[in-house]
């Protein structure tokens, strides 16, 4: 049963991707702007137009483009890259790390700042401390993502400079890596003023994409815990000598998480997407800064592979959200 | 806290100070180090390929590891570089070049004419991807003789040693390069310049090491860092708390609010970009009356003074100072007055207003977007009324090339080594993809003007072309930009008025 819903996930997701391949390509060869026009030197006559035009396949037909690239694809060639001259998946697999990086911290900081505001407004209901993580909630999540960035650099980068405020690492740094994931092999090598540098430059980033998120999660979890706290087996608990805390964490966690895992699967694909500004913004060298100076410069194949990563990881996250959801509730698990 | 054990509060501890050690702002000098804060990533480690090697901001970096064949000095004028002696034969059917003696790439190995005709060679070829291959496919057939190169001229390019200290106009090593390939080359790049890239960060940073053997002045300092930070807000904050010790390129307000803090200096360099208002030949734009009000009505003093804090300089042709074609006695004056007579020879009037679209980028340069709203301002004042359109700058390009612009429209336009033929040549020449206004009478001006012999004759052509399209009114030129930088006081910058910001060229006080 459980391998079958899988396969069945899988089977969509293919069909999925090929549709944002589809709409993807189409979209960005539609949209204003030309890659070609974008580099004509001052004198260039219509032959050095013609060209340059062939020599980046642009002079073929739209249809033909588009199976000469999903051939590629198919082979994990996603092209080569306009401005950078490198081949695409070359490109996207370097800075995938430093996304995925960032964005597991932020969905780290977000659970964590998220659940202990949660458990607190949830054992103090009815109080004002259950007000004050109200209105904190709310407020924190009014205020979006590049706003909590650029109050942070001007907090800890300027006022008070104690973070860095761009890159991944301070530049000084003699480390040979062995893969694009910083902070982790820093840890895992014992290498801990690398790993300390990763996370100090992404510290500010990964709190403002946390922020938001961590908002959520605390007015969601707090109104389910409310909801389970109120059950007759943790009231059972109660009877039985533990402590509210102890109810909380022990028995009423479990059942208020799984509608907060489902949020925070779908969230958490948001907090991805908003890694585009917030690696701008601190000049973090991930996928999402890498995006805009595609669309900058119109680099086409890039921004078609840029995407295509992107939603294959939005994909998977909802799959992998959607299977654990499945595991974890007995309830779906045999039905 | 109660339930934390030795072994835990010892890792939290040492994972602590670790993070706030490494969180410590960097002290940017240390013996020798430098740190500047860009504005434009490095795509591509080829000066000569691809978007990247036009992209004029990045030519900063370029410069520090490569040479140009031909020098250029703060004031645009030229030196020698990797060419110490170049020209013309008398009847422009040759070129020679010597090439500098005892020059070496950052691998060791000597630098010799057959790396200039080399990279000459490679530039002129369309397969390359050398957007400037028009230019450098007018000379071919070289000959070596020592240090001295001799070619043909296919077709005679006035201005052909200029570009030789323009965009892709970089020497790269014959030997190294075909070894090592394309792809061996972005990853591992050398040049013959002051600086060898040391470690390169794709997106964050690139780290450069003074390069001994260089044949120049030894840069004072030894180990410079470029952090890409695109955002203005973050490189201010770089400057400001210390993590960096030169910027460039931010908003005005925050350059003023810098440069009054104590440790802070800098300096506001007019450079050779512009800001103008492309004409199109259709609709409105046809009747010389309203063109010509159009730029009598724009009181550009007053622009740069409220939206750009007074920095920028009014233009009234394309030509700034410092441009070999620059003619200060072409002025067309601030007159709302004369702007209300010619419209109304037209029957147009504040009440009967002409109208058309002007197309403007927001956010691509220095408050280009509020500019055209006061100009349109200041048209309705006299009996235009334009309506705003924005778009991005690429969708700008395509449209330029196609001949599809609005009647008017903003853009801006640089030329680093001054030559008339890169500035009003191109930008006025019908046939150029990048000319918006096309007709006959400015093509038969400015065609023989590419290729006249006499370089006298071809400058003063050029003052003549520049004055008859501010008498026809075919362009509005607004301003010349200014580049702020900002640095620690304790630091000397030589600013140069094309807009590069070298490494090479920042001492210490």
């Amino acid at each position: 049963m459980f391998l079958r819903t899988v396969l069945s996930r899988l089977l969509t997701t293919l069909v999925t991707l090929f549709g944002v391949a589809v709409v993807v390509f189409v979209l960005v060869r539609v949209a204003p702007g030309n890659p070609i026009a974008m580099m004509l030197p001052p004198g260039a006559s219509e032959d050095d137009i013609a060209q340059l035009t062939a020599l980046y396949g642009f002079d073929k037909s739209l249809v033909e483009q588009f199976f000469i690239w999903i051939g590629g694809v198919v082979q994990g060639d996603f092209g080569t890259s306009i401005t950078l001259r490198q081949p695409v998946s070359d490109l996207v697999l370097a800075r995938l790390p430093a996304t995925l990086e960032l964005s597991f911290f932020a969905l780290l900081i977000a659970v964590a700042i998220g659940g202990v505001a949660a458990v607190i407004g949830a054992r103090r209901r009815g109080s004002p401390t259950e007000a004050a993580v109200d209105l904190t909630s709310g407020a924190v999540l009014s205020i979006p993502d590049f706003l909590w960035g650029l109050l942070f650099v001007l907090l800890f980068g300027v006022l008070w400079p104690v973070l860095s405020i761009s890159g991944r690492l301070d530049p000084r740094l003699e480390f040979d890596f062995l893969t694009n994931f910083v902070a982790l092999e820093g840890l895992l090598r014992g290498r801990f003023d690398v790993a300390g540098s990763a996370f100090s430059h992404m510290l500010m980033p990964a709190l403002s994409l946390a922020l938001p998120l961590a908002a959520l999660i605390a007015q969601l979890l707090k109104q389910n815990l409310k909801e389970v706290l109120i059950q007759d087996y943790t009231t059972l608990s109660r009877v039985r000598g533990f402590s509210e805390t102890q109810v909380i964490l022990r028995d009423a966690m479990r059942n208020a998480a799984l509608p907060t895992l489902t949020l925070v699967g779908v969230q958490f694909t948001f907090l991805i997407g908003g890694t585009v500004i917030v690696e701008r913004l601190f000049a973090y060298g991930g996928l999402g800064n890498m995006a805009i100076d595609a669309v900058i410069n119109r680099d086409l194949p890039l921004i078609q592979g840029i995407v295509l990563l992107f939603a294959a990881l939005f994909v998977a996250i909802n799959m992998l959200v959607d299977l654990s959801y499945t595991l974890l509730n007995p309830r779906l698990r045999h039905g | 806290m109660k339930n934390m054990n030795r072994r835990g509060f010892l890792g939290t501890s040492a994972f602590a100070t670790a993070l706030a050690a490494s969180g410590l702002p960097v002290i940017a000098q240390n013996g020798g180090d430098l740190t500047i804060a860009y504005n434009v990533p490095v795509q591509s480690w080829d000066p000569t390929t691809g978007p990247a090697a036009v992209n004029p901001v990045l030519q900063s970096i370029y410069l520090a590891i490569f040479d140009r064949f031909v020098g250029q000095n703060p004031d645009l004028s030229f030196d020698a570089g990797l060419l110490t002696d170049w020209g013309f034969s008398e009847d422009k059917s040759q070129i020679h070049m010597t090439v500098r003696d005892g020059v070496t790439w950052q691998n060791g190995d000597p630098l010799t004419p057959d790396d200039i005709v080399w990279s000459l060679t490679r530039a002129a070829q369309a397969e390359t991807g050398n957007p400037m291959q028009f230019v450098w496919s007018k000379i071919g057939n070289f000959r070596t003789e020592g240090q001295t190169i001799t070619a043909d001229v296919i077709e005679f390019e006035p201005a052909l040693f200029k570009w030789m200290a323009f965009l892709t106009a970089f020497v790269l090593p014959k030997d190294y390069y075909e070894s090592v390939g394309s792809e061996g080359f972005e990853k591992a790049p050398i040049g013959s310049g002051p600086y060898m890239v040391d470690t390169f960060e794709p997106g964050a940073y690139v780290r450069l090491k003074a390069y001994d053997g260089y044949w120049g002045a030894a840069p004072e300092f030894s180990t410079v860092t470029i952090k890409f930070v695109t955002d203005a807000t973050s490189r201010v904050a770089e400057v400001e708390s210390g993590n960096a010790d030169i910027t460039t390129n931010m908003p005005y307000e925050d350059y003023d609010r810098l440069i009054a803090k104590d440790g802070l200096s800098g300096q506001a360099v007019p450079i050779t970009d512009i800001g103008m208002i492309f004409l199109n030949d259709v609709g409105p734009m046809l009747d010389k009356n309203v063109r010509l009000a159009a730029h009598h009505a724009i009181d550009k003093e007053l622009i740069i003074d409220r939206l750009l804090k007074g920095y920028g300089v009014p233009l009234s042709t394309l030509e700034v100072p410092g441009y070999a074609a620059f003619d200060d006695s072409i002025t067309v004056p601030y007159d709302p007055e004369r702007a209300k007579a010619l419209l109304a020879e037209s029957g147009y009037s504040t009440d009967n207003p002409v109208k058309f679209t002007i197309q403007t980028t927001k956010g691509f340069k220095p408050k280009d977007y509020e500019m055209v709203q006061a100009i349109v301002g200041l048209w309705r004042r006299v009996g235009i009324e334009a309506e705003i359109e924005v778009y991005e700058i690429a969708k700008h390009y395509e449209l330029r090339a196609t001949d599809q612009l609005a009647p008017a429209a903003f853009y801006n336009w640089g030329n680093s080594i001054g030559d008339p033929s890169t500035s009003t040549g191109f930008s006025m020449f019908g046939p150029s993809p990048h000319a918006v206004w096309d007709t006959p009478d400015l093509v038969e001006k400015i065609g023989p003007l590419f290729v006249e012999a006499d370089e006298e004759k071809r400058i003063q052509g050029y003052k003549d072309v520049s004055r008859y399209i501010a008498e026809e009114g075919y362009v509005i030129p607004l301003l010349q930009y200014v580049m702020p930088i900002v640095y620690r006081s304790d630091l000397n910058v030589t600013a140069y008025t094309s807009g590069d910001l070298l490494p090479q060229a920042v001492t210490s006080v």
